[in-house]
């Protein structure tokens, strides 16, 4: 579940964005939807804890963001939130193993192979594990960077506009795995997007509509 | 350890970058290993084979001529002193002990040294075979001669004249080895010693086939130089006056000489050192480059592994990591390099029947290589591991 309450951000020598409130239950999907420079990414931030509001409050997966300290909010970062970039950043210095590997190395814990491999397998591309990500098509990246994001099933994920520069057929193959993804780890959806096409393909999700900031100056 | 792992990882990921900061730091490292290795093996040869050799005395000339050519046997000698001045010399109440010299011959390029058995005490040497010599024309060699030339107990050689090799030979007055001596790592490693008489016999020889005259009697005979010890300290402030000018000869002080000729070789390590020094400061700065641009290539990926949860200080141990494979890397590299320069120049100066050095020694101030790199590396990388802390997140979230 994800709850927000008179969320507000300033940037400095920046736009203040003020957020309208959220709540979604946990497994349900929220579409967050809005033109570039509305503050999407900011959203994302605040619920992924990587930026600090300037007031109100945010509830992900039933942790008071606020009342938790840097490192301990780290932690609970890689434990709960999955998180899909849209350039899924995946590093070229190692395989797609180690890629998600990197999660577990990130949270701190003991790579667990096998859970990599399952990971991999229920996307359908364990048999690139050994590829390195430049070699991959931007179809295959992507089920792999999605891999990476459900590994250590987390309560919530964040996915950043899964569907841009995609076509039709692979946009909507797209969200059916995001779906089937989180559907496995009974996960909260988050999709930030400005794709029209996501909120036709998902008629049951909850949607936000984020307007960007009177005076607006920054991207 | 998994982060050392994956900094290795990240490391050779771009091998090009990598391998030319591993060649920058290891020239600067090597170069430093080198000259600390050269410097102390100079100090340690001379102070070894000064060993209580308070004054030197011999012709007029260039007192460092005199030190270089008696004591360390590198340099030609000025020229000969007469036999009667240095017995004069030898009952001096100030000296305790006179070791005279007799230099002039070589055999293939290894000096010819006419001596006391007071020679081999004063050196503490001792013989590895045989026996020392007990009448003219028999000799001793040093462990280097031995090695070098083959020459064991029994075997017999003719020495050449002139001490460099290559000049005339004394083919009808042959030496009999009687010995050969344990190497002592000084200078007499590379020496033929043999008796004061057997020098002479070599050369009045050869007088009297040019001159026809008889064997000279032992007032006119002349040896090269003579090492002298006090039998007081007070000595060394009045003898090498009273030598040099009391007698036709000249005193030379060694501890003297010693101190200006590294005075001089001096100028030349401190320029190595600098050279170093500047190689180091480059080295340093590659890497410094090479991890910033490092994390400007891998913003996102640094963010994203603050996404994935990592700490802050976690990203920044990877960045410290990867500077500090480089230095161990280049480390490891660099002490190699700089022994093996040390025992290339070591070679090249035996072959010149030089000083000797040799990459073999390690010295505890080689310690200081690694912590230097590991500063140099722990520098470079700070601003970068810094920048890490600040790994903006709109990085991550943003399209372009």
């Amino acid at each position: 579940m994800i709850r927000t309450g008179s969320l507000r951000y300033e940037y400095p020598r920046g736009p203040a964005l003020a957020f309208p409130d959220v709540a979604v239950t946990q497994g349900a999907t929220l579409l967050l939807r809005g033109n570039s420079g509305s503050g999407k990414s900011t959203w994302l931030a605040l619920a992924a804890g990587l930026l600090t509001p300037a007031g109100g409050e945010v509830v992900v997966a039933g942790q008071r963001l606020g009342d938790l300290s840097g490192p301990a909010r780290d932690r609970w970062r890689a434990r709960h939130l999955g998180f899909l970039p849209q350039r899924l950043h995946l590093s070229q210095a190692l395989t797609v193993a180690g890629n998600l590997g990197l999660a577990f190395y990130a949270a701190g814990l003991p790579e667990d192979r096998a859970a990599v491999q399952a990971a991999l397998e229920a996307l359908g591309v364990a048999h690139l594990a050994q590829r390195r990500p430049s070699q991959l098509s931007g179809g295959q990246a992507q089920r792999v960077a999605l891999a990476r994001s459900v590994l250590l099933r987390p309560a919530v994920i964040l996915a950043d506009e899964p569907t841009a520069s995609l076509d039709d057929a692979a946009a909507a193959a797209a969200l059916a795995l995001l779906r089937e993804a989180a559907a496995r780890s009974q996960a909260t959806l988050v999709i930030a997007t400005h794709d029209r096409r996501v909120q036709q393909a998902l008629p049951g999700a909850a949607v936000v509509l984020l307007a960007a900031p009177a005076r607006e100056t920054a991207a | 350890m998994k982060t050392l792992a994956l900094s290795f990882r990240y490391l050779w990921s771009r091998p090009l970058a990598a391998l030319l900061n591993l060649l920058l730091l290891t020239l600067g490292l090597a170069s430093i290993t080198f000259v600390l290795l050269a410097s102390e093996q100079l100090d340690r040869a001379f102070e070894r084979d000064l060993a209580g050799i308070d004054l030197v005395v011999g012709a007029k000339g260039s007192p460092m001529q005199l030190i270089l050519a008696g004591v360390f046997h590198i340099d030609v000698p000025p020229g000969n002193i007469p036999l009667a001045q240095v017995r004069q010399l030898a009952q001096h109440p100030q000296v305790a002990q006179v070791i005279p010299l007799s230099l002039g011959d070589s055999f293939r390029g290894f000096r010819i040294v006419g001596t006391s058995p007071d020679y081999l005490a004063h050196y503490r040497l001792q013989l590895a075979d045989g026996r020392a010599w007990q009448a003219p024309l028999e000799a001793v060699v040093g462990a280097h001669v031995a090695q070098d030339t083959g020459l064991r107990p029994g075997h017999a050689f003719a020495g050449s004249h002139g001490i460099a090799g290559g000049g005339a030979g004394h083919g009808e007055h042959p030496y009999r080895v009687t010995g050969v001596l344990a190497p002592c790592g000084c200078v007499a490693d590379r020496l033929v010693l043999t008796s004061i008489e057997s020098v002479w016999e070599v050369h009045e020889h050869r007088q009297e086939q040019h001159d026809g005259q008889a064997q000279e009697d032992d007032a006119r005979r002349e040896v090269t130089m003579a090492l002298v010890r006090y039998r007081t300290p007070l000595a060394a402030a009045s003898l090498p006056r009273w030598v040099n000018t009391t007698t036709g000869m000249q005193a030379a002080a060694p501890a003297v000489e010693v101190s200006r000729l590294l005075r001089m070789v001096g100028v030349g390590a401190d320029v190595l050192r600098g050279f170093g020094a500047v190689l180091l400061a480059t080295a340093a700065l590659g890497v410094f480059i090479a991890l910033w641009n490092a994390v400007r290539e891998r913003r996102a990926d640094l963010a994203m592994l603050r996404m994935l949860g990592a700490r802050p200080a976690k990203v920044a141990a990877l960045l410290l990591c990867e500077a500090w494979w480089l230095a161990l890397l280049a480390s490891a590299l660099g002490l190699a390099a700089g022994h093996a320069l040390a025992g290339i120049v070591g070679a090249m100066l035996q072959a010149q029947r030089s000083l000797p050095v040799t990459g073999g020694l390690w010295l505890a101030q080689e310690l200081w290589i690694p912590a230097a790199a590991l500063t140099v590396a722990t520098l470079a990388a700070l601003i970068p591991a810094a920048s890490a802390y600040r790994v903006d997140v709109a990085e991550l979230l943003n399209a372009r």
